[in-house]
């Protein structure tokens, strides 16, 4: 008991001492990274939102971050301790570190909560995601109209909604673009494993694929696709540019800069509110990276288009009419998907063949 | 279930150079702990190796350079884990345990420029029209250097340790390192060339991962391959032959699952995913009772500290 009063007060304490300061201190903001900065995916992109914010504000702010931390109790300790340190936001950058999230923000109030790809909402805990299925409808459409042997192989990571989401989203505007298409998907259960997804596309493009798309952060599928010749795929997160103009055709590019300095500046200007941020294309949260010469000027043109009608809100990369994988109407002519259906994702299009993993 | 659109002959070719850095590493360590060494540190090791063998490769242009540096880099990590664990006497499991996060992070030091850059390119061995021999030339004749190389190792491993006279002291310092004191042998000088050789093959298969299989470098790339190669020792029963099988066994579970998979075969593909894993804890609980322990022929004296004065 006094052991957690002392706690208590040396809490209250480091509190008020950073709440008298808050106006000469620079403003501190913490980063928790699921990888370590150097995946070149996922992990570096957040990375690069930490630095635009350090560039936007300059001596006005300090970060830090801490990578490679595991979801579950770890996470719950390392905020815990850049709370106490007197971090005035918190940017916790993967889906597992949802509870831990609200448990600390309960304790710390005035410590402002950012979580990406989330759904739990405080008083103090924002989320943020990207709609990066806009990004895989332009993929799926240089992808149906570039594979030759009409197999395209998806390196999936986990099946949860939003790996999902982008198969069928890729699935949709391949088809579209031509109707022989078929898609193989491999579960390889990891984001970050560059052995195990060299594998993954070395296995499918031995049984014919010829275009790789990916949903795992590494380059390995793109090294491995360059190895066997005349295979293409797509950067993801990341630009992947070293494997420019070929395999890597093009990429969808996560953006979280302006969003980072934007959030930054709502707490110096004590306007932070609690917000459920689900940016596309048109926010400029999700990008589409070059698209290299390798692909034919028309099919490139019709791709930009795409992205265009996208971003300019005119077209919805899932509408009807579409039905699920049984046959089941899902949307009508001309219906378009509400985001509660397309978070909560669990189901295949028509015409992709194949179970979802449990 | 359709089968018919895997290639049974490809797959058997990618098996094996799935298979080649976990073959590789575990001959290390298997020479490591016949000598009654066990350096838990494998994964650290493959990891400085990964890098060492990228960034030399990558400044030189020369993949032969590049896996030289990995075998360097893995036998001077190994030497740190053989000082501290041979003259200086600390417990063996903390210290491999510790090699291995050092190792981890020393990488990622290591590598930091070096993130998303193409390697250099391994070629493969040209055998000429071998090479083009129906369904052998796939499996057998198409493969870089470092394939031959690891077959190469596990013969002489097994030649070394089973017909020679160096074999039988390496195993008498595993077995008894008092016996074999007393009978003159440098018990301490041996394990540290034990360890040294067995940080070079650790290295080399490191370097087969970020050189070969997928090509790059990138932070954690080996992602476990050092704890199975550790548990396919045991697997093995510390015999180079029967380690080439586990490690092929271990490397097609892999190809063989996401090769399904692929071919759109409807069965839980979780189940294969762990298999490989499920089998190493298998084997671990087997090995930690005593009486299978010795009837698996672990060395006598394998993590055992052995001190000239005590």
């Amino acid at each position: 008991m006094l052991r957690r009063s002392i706690l208590a007060s040396a809490a209250l304490a480091l509190g008020l001492g950073s709440a008298a300061f808050a106006q000469d201190d620079p403003t501190q903001v913490g980063f928790i990274y699921v990888g370590p900065v150097g995946d070149g995916g996922w992990t570096f992109t957040h990375n690069e939102g930490r630095l635009a914010v350090e560039e936007e504000f300059g001596d006005a702010v300090e970060t830090i971050f801490q990578e490679s931390v595991p979801e579950g109790a770890d996470a719950e300790r390392v905020m815990t301790q850049m709370a106490l340190s007197g971090v005035d936001i918190i940017f916790a950058t993967s889906f597992g570190y949802m509870d831990q999230i609200i448990a600390v923000a309960e304790k710390f109030p005035d410590v402002k909560f950012e979580h990406a790809t989330g759904y739990k909402t405080a008083e103090n805990v924002s989320t943020y995601s990207a709609k990066f299925y806009e990004g895989r409808a332009v993929q799926g459409h240089i992808a149906g109209s570039m594979t030759e042997s009409n197999i395209i192989g998806y390196i999936a990571s986990y099946p949860i909604p939003e790996v999902i989401r982008g198969i069928n989203s890729a699935y949709i505007h391949a088809k579209k673009a031509n109707p022989d298409v078929e898609f193989r998907i491999v579960w390889v259960y990891t984001w970050f494993d560059p052995a195990k997804e060299a594998d993954a596309a070395t296995a499918l493009i031995e049984q014919g694929a010829d275009v790789i798309l990916q949903h795992t952060d590494s380059t390995a599928p793109l090294a491995a696709a360059q190895q066997a010749g005349g295979v293409i795929g797509f950067g993801q997160a990341s630009d992947m540019a070293d494997f420019k103009p070929a395999p890597r055709v093009s990429s969808i590019l996560d953006l979280w800069g302006d969003y980072y300095v934007d959030r930054v500046r709502a707490v110096k200007d004590g306007t932070w509110e609690t917000v459920e941020t689900w940016h596309g294309i048109g926010d400029g949260m999700v990008g589409i990276g070059e698209i290299t010469e390798a692909v034919p000027a028309e099919v490139k043109a019709e791709a930009e288009a795409l992205r265009d009608a996208i971003a300019a809100g005119e077209y919805h990369p899932f509408t009807g009419p579409l039905n699920k994988q049984d046959g089941t109407v899902w949307l009508a002519d001309g219906e378009v998907a509400d985001d509660g259906t397309l978070l909560g994702m669990n189901f295949y299009v028509e015409g992709l063949t194949g179970e979802i993993p449990e | 279930m359709d089968l018919s659109s895997i290639n049974w002959l490809l797959l058997t070719a990618s098996l094996m150079v799935a298979s080649t850095p976990i073959l590789l590493a575990a001959l290390g360590e298997l020479v490591v702990e016949r000598a009654g060494v066990l350096n838990l540190g494998v994964e650290g090791m493959m990891i400085v190796g990964a890098v060492a063998g990228f960034v030399a490769g990558l400044e030189t242009q020369s993949a032969t350079l590049g896996f030289a540096a990995a075998a360097l880099g893995g036998a001077g990590l190994s030497l740190l884990f053989g000082v501290l664990t041979q003259v200086l006497m600390s417990n063996q499991v903390a210290t491999g345990l510790a090699l291995t996060l050092f190792g981890l992070g020393l990488s990622a030091l290591l590598g930091q420029g070096y993130i998303g850059i193409r390697g250099v390119e391994v070629p493969d061995v040209n055998w000429g029209p071998v090479a083009d021999l129906p369904g052998l030339g796939v499996v057998l004749f198409r493969h870089d250097a470092m394939v031959y190389l690891s077959l190469l190792f596990c013969f002489a491993i097994w030649y070394f340790l089973s017909r020679t006279r160096g074999g039988l002291i390496l195993r008498a310092v595993g077995e008894s390192a008092e016996a074999a004191h007393a009978l003159g042998y440098k018990v301490v000088r041996i394990r540290l060339a034990a360890i040294a050789f067995g940080g070079a093959c650790a290295g080399l298969g490191g370097a087969y991962i970020s050189l070969v299989r997928v090509p790059q470098w990138t932070e954690g790339m080996t992602a476990g391959a050092g704890w199975i190669a550790l548990a396919l020792v045991v697997f093995a029963a510390w015999r180079p032959g029967r380690l080439l099988l586990g490690a092929y066994l271990f490397g097609g579970l892999t190809v063989l699952q996401l090769n399904l998979q692929a071919a759109g075969i409807a069965i839980p593909v979780e189940y294969l995913s762990m298999s490989p894993y499920i089998l190493t804890i298998l084997v671990l609980v087997v090995m930690s009772s005593g009486r299978a322990r010795a009837a698996l022929g672990a060395p006598a004296a394998l993590g055992k500290s052995f001190h000239a004065a005590a």
